[in-house]
């Protein structure tokens, strides 16, 4: 479709984001109306009003926001926008809330190909769909070539918490179990493959995937539950490590316990890396009381998005903070906390 | 997973350190030479299920540990250059010069890059021909064949942009400075595996005869380090001193012929500074001169900016197995990963990292 002569700006026919897009001008409706609103249709959002108004139920509300930024966009089981929906969500889900609502910012580098931007915001649409939750606001940016890296995208959520639900980090006790819904570190090796500079041949998939689902599944069976995290950047090590702290209790895992796939073992021990410290993107660890673990377990593992669970450790009182893992041959070590990023080592 | 698994089997372990018991009646004093036998024995608690007889010291194969100041710094003037595409091993970016880490100098602008593999970056300077791509070659003769090979390509190719800043080091002499030592009490060693996969073990033959030690060339996973101990004790125990070969599934006598041949073609040994150590006489290998024009300490004119180490850190002691980094005052206080004060804090083999990591700041 053309404009009409005349026009100094054709507002159509970009196949590349252009800093016009980014202008409030013509350009940046154009994107609107050609790009997100027909993907992203719901009531709200189309009444283009500066913000969204939004009726208030009883209970609390729960509130998060999380950037996005991942190299390359598109990735063996996932891309930047299922993340940016995902992990909002999540983050609302482990706190025991419904997430309701979503907002999202685009900061767009100059030159990314519109087809990209249109697949990442389908794989939105898709996400959002799947979860239950409307994105009722958004907003986008464009910055000259060279001063970002394609999409960066921002997403807030609001969730609903019901009266009775007392979810905290800070909630575990001495004695609680501990379980992971599924194997560690899928995510992170599945982009360091998906980069290309390292020669790995896998199929390995990310994790990404929204976990309400499950969370109210697991919340509904098992009320006891004292607190979940999703282990995300850091890997499982930082969620026990904030557990720990939070809680003010000291975590033992078992090694063989923990359930890690042969492909990313292999390329951590390639690699010199420690699955305990390589990111998930839909995984939770739960303290449960122990009484109550096991019939969780079974509730988790029935469950489609965590049938591969375990109990991998429990709680202790004394030493707060403190991550202690039982190695395979019988030996205890000290779990650290990360001290920057992980490198590949030398040899 | 094979080739893993069983290596980690506990019960494996369990009956190799009742035999390691049974075969030991006196003191004895052992050193595992790699990094990487270090972080295995720390992160497994090897050294806890030994017998109270035996004592482990930690060698000086971290190849990262012993990269000498002055060529860190040299480094890191290098990679500030404007017209550099600096490359290193992911290990090296930490490790702190006078001025800060590699890290430090990409975040002020330097172009510093991991790479994986040398070949990845003759690859980046043959797509680059605008930039001087300089390699970091640092390490053992494990990492010497690589090395090599990326700069005879860089010769046979023609990519008169790529240049290796070579610093590597070799296992032999280390041996020998750490036996010659005053006061030493090292009476037998866990040998290099992964060296001597290159190498091959003639080399340690005339060490073991001249210094009436043991030697047993050992793997890296905790079964092998618990046998690589029981061969050690028990030539100990007989009065022998051997080269034997725990590590036999990837060690051969004569080692990698082609990496060694490519190894001559490319490098010949000269002294070298160990951090830590000091200056050691035919101890590491530099670039050949036909191999000049990719030499980039002779095409980088670097004026020496180096000042002397941190006067807290005892690393060299702990390098040269006098020390443990538990003796150190400054361990787990002012020397932590997050701001380390040595390279053996720093390196994903350095010992001080390794008790820090795995046992924490009371270890």
């Amino acid at each position: 479709m053309r404009d009409p002569p005349g026009c100094p700006v054709p507002a159509a026919g970009y196949d590349h984001i252009v800093l016009g897009h980014g202008s409030g001008g013509r350009l940046a409706a154009d994107l609107l109306r050609r790009v997100f609103l027909p993907a992203f249709d719901g009531a709200t959002l189309a009444r283009l009003e500066d913000q969204a108004t939004l009726p208030i139920a009883a209970g609390r509300l729960a509130f998060t926001t999380d950037a996005f930024v991942v190299r390359p966009l598109f990735f063996p089981g996932g891309d930047i926008g299922k993340l940016a929906v995902h992990g909002t969500i999540n983050d609302l889900a482990v706190g025991g809330a419904v997430p309701r609502w979503l907002s999202a910012a685009f900061i767009l580098e100059e030159g990314l190909p519109i087809a990209d931007l249109r697949r990442v915001v389908a794989s939105m649409r898709e996400a959002c769909g799947e979860a239950g939750v409307e994105l009722v606001a958004g907003d986008t940016k464009v910055v000259e070539r060279g001063k970002g890296d394609r999409v960066f995208i921002t997403t807030s959520g609001i969730g609903t918490v019901a009266a009775d639900r007392q979810l905290s980090i800070a909630g575990a006790r001495p004695g609680d179990r501990l379980i992971v819904s599924g194997t560690l570190g899928d995510h992170g090796i599945a982009i360091l493959a998906a980069r290309g500079d390292l020669a790995l041949d896998t199929v390995l998939a990310s994790d990404t995937q929204p976990l309400a689902d499950l969370c109210h599944a697991m919340l509904e069976a098992c009320p006891s539950i004292r607190c979940m995290r999703d282990p995300t950047r850091g890997g499982l090590s930082s969620a026990l490590h904030e557990l720990a702290a939070a809680s003010g209790v000291s975590v033992r895992i078992e090694e063989a316990a923990l359930p890690v796939r042969d492909e990313v073992r292999g390329a951590c021990e390639l690699l010199g890396f420690d699955p305990l410290y390589i990111a998930c993107e839909g995984r939770l660890v739960v303290a449960v009381p122990p009484g109550d673990a096991d019939r969780l377990l079974a509730v988790m593992r029935a469950h489609p998005r965590a049938a591969g669970a375990a109990i991998v450790g429990e709680l202790t009182a004394g030493h707060p903070g403190r991550v202690v893992l039982r190695t395979r041959i019988g030996g205890d070590r000290i779990v650290a906390l990360l001290a920057g990023e992980q490198l590949p080592r030398i040899c | 997973m094979r080739f893993i698994d069983e290596y980690r089997d506990a019960e494996h372990a369990r009956s190799l350190v009742r035999a390691i018991a049974r075969a030991t009646t006196r003191r004895w004093t052992l050193m595992e030479v790699c990094g990487g036998q270090t972080h295995t024995i720390v992160k497994y608690g090897l050294d806890r299920l030994l017998p109270p007889e035996l004592e482990l010291l930690h060698g000086p194969g971290c190849p990262v540990c012993v990269t000498p100041l002055e060529m860190v710094d040299r480094a890191h003037a290098i990679a500030a250059r404007p017209d550099v595409i600096f490359c290193s091993f992911g290990d090296m970016l930490r490790v702190p010069g006078t001025r800060g880490d590699l890290l430090r100098h990409k975040a002020q602008g330097g172009d510093i890059r991991v790479v994986y593999s040398p070949l990845d970056a003759v690859k980046l300077a043959a797509a680059t021909p605008g930039k001087r791509v300089v390699f970091f070659a640092i390490g053992f003769e494990t990492t010497a064949p690589a090395n090599a090979m990326a700069v005879w390509l860089a010769r046979r190719d023609r990519i008169a942009n790529f240049s290796l800043l070579v610093s590597h080091v070799l296992a032999p002499p280390a041996i020998t400075s750490i036996l010659q030592a005053s006061g030493n009490r090292v009476q037998a060693f866990l040998g290099p595996g992964h060296v001597c996969a290159v190498m091959g073990t003639q080399d340690y033959e005339p060490i073991a005869r001249r210094y009436r030690v043991p030697i047993v060339v050992t793997g890296f996973e905790p079964v092998d380090l618990l046998e690589g101990v029981l061969r050690a004790v028990r030539q100990l125990e007989a009065g022998t001193h051997t080269v034997e070969n725990q590590y036999a599934r990837v060690v051969r006598e004569a080692g990698n012929a082609a990496s060694r041949k490519l190894i001559d073609e490319v490098f010949e040994v000269c002294d070298r500074s160990w951090r830590g150590i000091g200056t050691l006489p035919a101890s590491g290998l530099r670039l050949r001169p036909a191999y000049r024009d990719h030499d980039a300490e002779h095409l980088f004119e670097i004026a020496a900016v180096s000042a002397g180490e941190p006067r807290a850190c005892i690393s060299g002691q702990i390098l040269r197995g006098e020390k443990k980094p538990t003796d150190c005052a400054a361990f787990g206080v002012a020397c932590t990963p997050e701001t380390p004060l040595g390279a053996t804090m720093v390196s994903s083999e350095g010992a001080c990292s390794a008790y820090y990591l795995y046992r924490g700041r009371d270890a």
